[in-house]
């Protein structure tokens, strides 16, 4: 069995220290504690504070990552420290000693304790965070699919800890962007069929230059999430679902930029950078070089663009003209873009959803599999494939092991998504009918109810 | 001197919803917690909440199986209550935005759940605390004009009017250090049980017993502190909680020879009997030497006979402690657990309305005996339990509010009374115990002498340790002498709470001669209903615990044999 534990050993580690009252800087301070290696690092803080010294300053309740409140850095890098063993944060550690420290991005109030209500909180209230329901409010509870409440449950299962606003790079370099966590809880509502607000939300959150288009897509909060709350997953759903559904052309260029990503790499199946400022300025043709908006950002960017061509950085040949790739490869990457916009609906990660190939045949047998799959939503969603694609969707290598997509949530003509709901047949061979030819983790994705 | 109309002390579950209710009714209203109210402990809660919302289903189902479940301790009059308003309640959390997990036709699904004869848990995954916790700040957010929050607040005394009624409380801002009154015309104390009272136990840290304490320091009588909650499957080690979910979906118990071994014990709802059932039975299991693991302490709780599929999407909050806590697959291999202390179903003795005996105080949630719980509480009722009783608390609070002046009060010698205590516990001289020595000490006594079996001699024995502790904790010392999130003087006025809570636990334990429910005496192993079929209350007598019995309100179902 797995859990023949190793018995107990010595960890040290040192915690930055900061004592608001003293007027002295903070320090470090060391302990060694004896745990067994899969024990966390809360383990080790709180047995430091029980033998040693019980002024150091962390919040704690429930040890098992549910209550949200132990959030810290572990050697740099945030983590729930409940949620950290201490045989792993042992070979982070650069000297051999477990480097503890506050959260980054939030002001230290003592010790390892900073302010969230100043950032954080801050933030969630900035984004609306509750239902606006859709009225009449019925009698009974709304009829929604499963599948949409699965959904959202993976936002929902967000425990405030702040590990993704500690890391997040758009942040440190623009403090009041609204940032990972909160826009996450804004999907939680843009992707709940009973919110009656999916434009307004979306507006405003394209619409603000702090907003879903200041995300920088660095995946800082997707590792920090202790929770696989995917916080930068959700922005670009949001991202996605305001364009290609709502089609809100913001302020901030955002709509029009990814539109000129998605469009160059098509034409030339790779990043032409001369064309993408007139065209993230100017709409998505040749012709956006010529308008106003983008005359004016070309002429504010020459400075940049003259250094980068005396320091090399910039070959004008291919500035000019832009990159060019082998015919095939360009096919093949214009194949994977045919591909995707000719599926009905765009497919999702969602951590909750899940499925595995390996016993789809065990599980039709199982008595679970005799119940009709239910709330499996096969019917196409009847939204047309859009002219761009989504950005990158993270279901690359870096998600090897996640589980399934989910479609998007239903089109905001039906929110309800009543009338959608088909009984099918057994979640497995309905889920392949639905995906020909997806890759494995799709085979079996959907969900039973 | 900040005043309100209506004062709540916790914001879980019950504290939250007492504060959305009184809001509506157009109180003002104040909430007050020692954390941040997402981190209180109901996040923890992981299975769902029972309602008879099934077309099949009927509430009168639910109450019996409640009062089943009981062991006949509970009233009721109050499980009628509850469980007639649970559809109502379940449908307005839906209105409000919890994610419930829907079944074919779109509506809310249902799960089975341990001594329910019907599946009537809705649920979220096995985050239901949790999100029903974060929905519910979402309507604080919403409502920030109408209710005051006041976070990481930590209460050190109730204040009391001359007739004796409650009017305020003092409290400790734990950003600053400073000592702050607050007048309020009622306190609704919502701040949880007192799990840490037990080593290990699923429990949060913060769960110390506060409200119970300071109502029983104010004068208000504790009802059935005796019964204590084993939930049957635990983690061995750090007393992590799996989640009844998991044997909702169908997950077996195992011993070492591989057997189903509730089989014996409750042929009919096996794994799914209630919990002190399932607890005792296990525990037999392990002391007659079938326990499985280092040391034969645990029993295996085999979660692979559940779809993988199905285990993925509806139990992945344990698939995670699984894996990150036990070191675990539970969808590969079954996973060590054991019977660990969960829940008291003791507390303040309130009424259906949340009122305490004492004017102006009431209690929802764990921290109170309605008691619709009496001997043993199913799964899933205690989110049900917060939320009904939280918003009949807050609705009556505020009504009384209404209809009565904002006391006037002189609470100045009380705050300076609880400023100087928490200074003298700074300034203590370090020649006694650690503080967290005694909680230890503390811990470990419950758990080996006041848990799943118990009998007179070892709750004797505790006893007579408890007042040495009790003696110990006023010398015990502290490290941190600053203000500023001072978390060790906290600790130190926790252990008292704590303190109280663990000696009329024993004392209820002691006077109550007979097996019921979570108590089981092995020298009384027989349920009694002549003798004991009432509640045991617990007041504070000068400096000792007094003990006297009150009714048990019987409306249906009169008692009867037990039987899963």
């Amino acid at each position: 069995m797995a859990e023949t534990h190793k018995p107990p050993e010595q960890f040290s580690f040192r915690v930055r220290r900061y004592d608001p009252e003293s007027g002295e800087a903070p320090y470090w301070d060391e302990h060694t504690v004896e745990l067994e290696p899969h024990r966390s690092v809360l383990e080790a803080i709180l047995q430091a504070k029980d033998r040693f010294d019980g002024s150091i300053g962390i919040r704690c309740s429930c040890r098992q990552a549910i209550c949200g409140s132990c959030g810290v850095r572990v050697n740099g890098e945030p983590a729930l420290a409940c949620h950290t063993h201490l045989d792993a944060a042992l070979k982070g550690a650069s000297d051999g000693v477990i480097e503890i420290e506050p959260m980054g991005n939030m002001p230290v109030l003592k010790d390892l304790i900073v302010d969230m209500d100043a950032v954080h909180w801050k933030k969630v209230h900035r984004v609306t965070p509750w239902l606006i329901a859709k009225q009449p409010v019925p009698e009974r509870e709304y009829l929604v699919p499963h599948e949409n409440m699965v959904d959202v449950t993976q936002t929902m299962a967000c425990i405030q800890c702040g590990a993704c606003v500690s890391d997040c790079l758009a942040m440190e370099v623009d403090p009041g962007f609204i940032g990972p966590a909160a826009l996450a809880k804004a999907y939680r509502f843009v992707g709940d069929p009973r919110d009656d607000q999916q434009f307004e939300r979306l507006n405003d959150l394209a619409q603000d230059p702090q907003g879903i288009f200041d995300c920088t897509h660095c995946f800082k909060c997707v590792d920090a999430c202790p929770k696989d709350v995917n916080p930068m997953g959700q922005i670009m759903r949001l991202r996605r679902i305001a364009t290609n559904d709502h089609h809100i052309v913001d302020q901030n260029n955002g709509e029009r930029h990814e539109a000129a990503i998605t469009g160059l790499i098509r034409n030339y199946g790779l990043l032409h950078e001369a064309e993408l400022i007139p065209r993230s300025y100017g709409g998505n043709s040749w012709f956006a070089k010529f308008t106003p908006a983008a005359g004016k950002e070309l002429l504010s960017s020459l400075p940049v663009i003259v250094r980068g061509l005396l320091r090399g950085k910039l070959n004008p040949k291919i500035a000019i003209f832009g990159h060019k790739i082998p015919k095939d490869d360009l096919k093949a990457v214009q194949a994977i873009y045919d591909k995707v916009e000719s599926r009905e609906q765009r497919f999702e990660l969602n951590l909750y959803i899940a499925g595995e190939d390996e016993e789809q045949g065990a599980q039709a047998s199982a008595p679970r599999g005799e119940t009709p799959s239910g709330a499996e939503a096969s019917a196409p969603r009847g939204e047309t494939p859009s002219d761009s694609t989504p950005p990158a969707d993270p279901s690359g290598s870096d998600y090897a092991e996640a589980p399934g997509g989910v479609e998007n949530p239903p089109s905001p003509q039906d929110p309800t998504g009543e009338g959608e709901i088909e009984a099918g047949d057994a979640a497995g061979s309905q889920a392949q009918a639905r995906e020909p030819g997806g890759d494995e983790r799709s085979a079996g994705e959907g969900s039973e109810q | 001197m900040p005043a309100h109309d209506v004062l709540i002390i916790g914001a879980g579950l019950a504290g939250q919803r007492a504060a959305l209710a009184a809001a509506r009714e157009g109180a003002s209203v104040a909430i007050m917690s020692k954390v941040h109210p997402v981190r209180s402990h109901s996040v923890a809660a992981a299975g769902g909440i029972n309602a008879a919302i099934s077309v099949d289903d009927d509430w009168h189902s639910h109450a019996y199986d409640t009062v089943k479940g009981s062991d006949f301790l509970g009233d009721q009059d109050a499980i009628e209550v509850m469980c007639s308003e649970a559809p109502g309640e379940v449908m307005h959390l839906e209105h409000m935005g919890v994610t419930f997990h829907r079944n074919d036709r779109g509506e809310m699904d249902l799960r089975a759940f341990g001594g329910a004869s019907m599946k009537r848990t809705a649920y979220v995954a096995d985050i239901t605390g949790q999100a029903l916790l974060h929905v519910l700040y979402e309507q604080l957010m919403k409502h920030h004009e109408t209710v005051q929050r006041y976070e990481e607040w930590f209460t050190t005394s109730l204040l009391r009017d001359e007739a004796g009624g409650c009017c305020g409380a003092i409290a400790r801002d734990v950003r600053s250090g400073r000592m702050e009154a607050f007048t309020a015309k009622n306190v609704i104390l919502a701040c949880g049980g007192a799990g840490q009272v037990y080593k290990p136990t699923t429990n949060g840290l913060i769960v110390t017993g506060d409200g119970i304490a300071m109502a029983y320091r104010a004068g208000a009588p504790l009802m059935d502190m005796e019964m204590v909650q084993y939930h049957p499957t635990c983690l061995v080690e750090t007393g992590i909680l799996i989640t009844e979910g998991a044997r909702g979906e169908g997950a077996h118990l195992l011993n070492s020879e591989g057997e189903r071994f509730m089989e014996k014990s409750a042929p009919n709802k096996m794994e799914l009997a209630s919990r002190d059932v399932v607890s005792r039975a296990e525990q037999i299991e392990i002391n007659e030497g079938r326990g499985v693991g280092p040391g034969g302490v645990g029993i295996h709780l085999d979660v692979t006979v559940v779809p993988r599929k199905r285990t993925l999407e509806a139990l992945r909050e344990i698939v995670n402690l699984g894996k990150d806590f036990a070191g675990v697959d539970i969808t590969r291999e079954p996973i060590t657990i054991r019977p660990g202390q969960h829940y008291i179903m003791g507390g303040v003795k309130t009424d259906v309305d949340g009122q305490t005996p004492i004017a102006g105080l009431y209690a929802a949630g764990e921290v109170a005996c309605v008691s619709v719980h009496g001997g043993n509480r199913l799964g899933a009722n205690s989110l049900l339990d917060t939320l009904i009783f939280g918003r009949r608390s807050g609705e009556h609070a505020a009504a009384r509010a209404a209809s009565m002046a904002m006391p006037e009060v002189d609470a100045n010698a009380q705050l300076r009374r609880d400023a100087d205590a928490i200074d003298a516990i700074i300034n203590r001289p370090r020649d006694g115990r650690r503080v967290s020595e005694i909680k230890n000490e503390l811990g470990e006594l419950m758990n080996a002498k006041a848990a799943v079996f118990r009998d007179e001699q070892g709750l004797q024995g505790a006893l007579e340790t408890i007042a040495r502790l009790k003696e110990e904790a006023d010398s015990a010392w502290i490290d941190d002498r600053g203000t500023v999130f001072n978390q060790d003087v906290l600790g130190a006025i926790e252990l008292s709470y704590m303190i109280d809570c663990a000696e009329t636990t024993v004392v209820g334990a002691i006077e109550r001669k007979e097996s019921r429910g979570a108590q089981f005496r092995t020298d009384f192993p027989e349920r009694n209903d002549e003798q004991w079929l009432k509640h045991i209350d617990i007041t504070l007598d000068g400096d000792r615990p007094k003990v006297s019995y009150s009714p048990v309100t019987i409306t249906q179902w009169q008692p009867e044999e037990r039987k899963y």
